[in-house]
């Protein structure tokens, strides 16, 4: 991480201005305050209420309306993942991606196959029920396996320190052991998937992850509340 | 060592000729091999194990995968004619609106054409929507990429040909001239860049491709 002591009359200039819109809980801007906070950047956050958007939030993202939006110096960046590449071009210490063209596309990769494929199919696991889950659980768990074999050898996803393949799986080694609580499966499991069960391990103890995680108290009843949504629907009537 | 670029794709899929349309632009030379999607060869098997599709290009033995990773790989491997801009505000512009398109409007282009009839008139609504989001990007752009196609240009290939053939197969109106000049002006100067014209698939065999796999459409007369 960047001291302080070594920000240049530049980074001032660019640090200008630098807003970032999350909410307490949402996993996808925690990916950018991790990306910020790794490079040492300052930033304000402001906390949006979903059930009630800010008019700030809906002009910057009219098409998703969604949290993060990052805005520097009056431009907004939407989109996570799009987010983060910004971030790497834009502070270059402590970088997040490699500079391999083919590591880097390796890395793009693996983090679009983890929030179009693994997170959807673990989150039909938290939500639903009987064989509608169990099958999930088989999805899931095959998903899982490949992401398992991409940590052969490596600590973390980029080698020996966090990266963007990290940061992007962040939510997995956070909030997976919180909904299997919850709904009372469990997917990762020590024998299956040794090295994701020490990643989870390696990444969570991370000073920089453990200081921005929010209160697993607070999670714990938000994700209660939204099982019992799903169940309720699933319900026979 | 020579070099070895092998792209698998398929002849009708937007997203295979992205790429083609990428190396064309930048003059790289590979060999290309049609796959049959019902019949996927052992190949490409072995280089896309995770989504078993194509785009994959297998660069001097490395695949990659996924047509957006591609092309980010093609441009940051060869540099001549690049397709994405040096600042990173517009570089996460035209990564924003290549998401937007793959993860939003093709969906939605596809039910306004080959949905369910009693939902055609709102999914049409949606795609206009969606479409009234590039149009507005355009702006006074001659592409989306500025003087020249860049990134974002190559991945509304599907706004760009696929639609007017999806519109012509099933009888849908999405892109008309009245509602989207600025597209409509787009995709003309798209498809006369020389890059992309090489490689558009035939109309006709994708018309009947279309007609054959989803039917001849909610609006077809």
């Amino acid at each position: 991480m960047a001291s302080s002591a070594t920000v240049t009359a530049n980074q001032l200039i660019i640090m200008a201005e630098l807003k970032l819109f999350r909410t307490w809980s949402s996993p996808f801007p925690l990916r950018v305050v991790w990306a910020l906070d790794f490079k040492g950047i300052q930033y304000d956050t402001i906390f949006e209420d979903l059930s009630n958007k800010s008019s700030l939030l809906l002009q910057y993202n009219p098409i998703y309306k969604k949290v993060p939006v990052l805005v520097h110096n009056g431009k907004p960046l939407l989109e996570s993942l799009v987010i983060l590449e910004y971030i790497d071009e834009t502070w270059k210490q402590t970088p997040l991606l490699p500079e391999d063209p083919y590591e880097r596309a390796t890395a793009r990769f693996w983090a679009k196959f983890g929030d179009d494929k693994v997170l959807p199919s673990i989150w039909n696991v938290f939500i639903k029920q009987g064989k509608d889950q169990e099958e999930a659980i088989v999805t899931a768990q095959e998903n899982l396996g490949f992401v398992e074999r991409q940590l052969t050898g490596k600590k973390f996803f980029n080698g020996e320190t966090i990266g963007f393949v990290d940061l992007a799986f962040g939510w997995l080694a956070k909030l997976l052991s919180l909904w299997e609580e919850v709904c009372g499966v469990t997917l990762i499991d020590h024998e299956k998937f040794p090295l994701l069960s020490e990643w989870i391990q390696n990444f969570a103890d991370a000073p920089i992850i453990k200081e921005s995680w929010p209160p697993r108290d607070k999670l714990i009843t938000k994700y209660q509340a939204l099982l019992e949504v799903y169940t309720s629907k699933e319900a026979p009537k | 060592m020579a070099e070895e670029i092998l792209l698998f794709g398929a002849w009708g899929s937007p997203f295979s000729r992205r790429v083609e349309m990428a190396l064309k632009l930048k003059g790289i030379e590979y060999k290309y091999i049609e796959e049959d999607i019902t019949n996927k060869s052992p190949s490409l098997l072995k280089y896309n194990p995770v989504h078993k599709k194509i785009p994959v290009l297998v660069h001097n033995g490395k695949p990659v995968a996924e047509s957006l990773v591609i092309l980010e790989y093609i441009d940051e491997t060869w540099k001549d004619s690049p397709i994405l801009s040096k600042d990173p505000y517009e570089r996460a512009n035209a990564r924003f609106w290549a998401k937007f398109i793959d993860e939003k409007c093709l969906s939605a282009i596809f039910k306004a054409c080959w949905g369910e009839e009693k939902e055609h008139e709102k999914a049409v609504e949606e795609a206009s929507e969606l479409l009234q989001f590039l149009e507005n990007e355009l702006k006074e752009k001659r592409y989306f990429g500025g003087e020249t196609v860049g990134l974002l240009d190559i991945a509304a290939n599907i706004i760009g040909y696929w639609l007017g053939v999806f519109e012509e197969a099933s009888g849908a109106e999405l892109l008309t001239r009245e509602k989207f000049p600025k597209l409509c002006n787009w995709a003309n100067e798209f498809v006369s860049v020389s890059a992309i014209k090489e490689n558009l698939p035939p109309r006709d065999k994708l018309i009947a491709y279309l007609r054959n796999r989803f039917g001849v459409g909610t609006t077809s007369k």
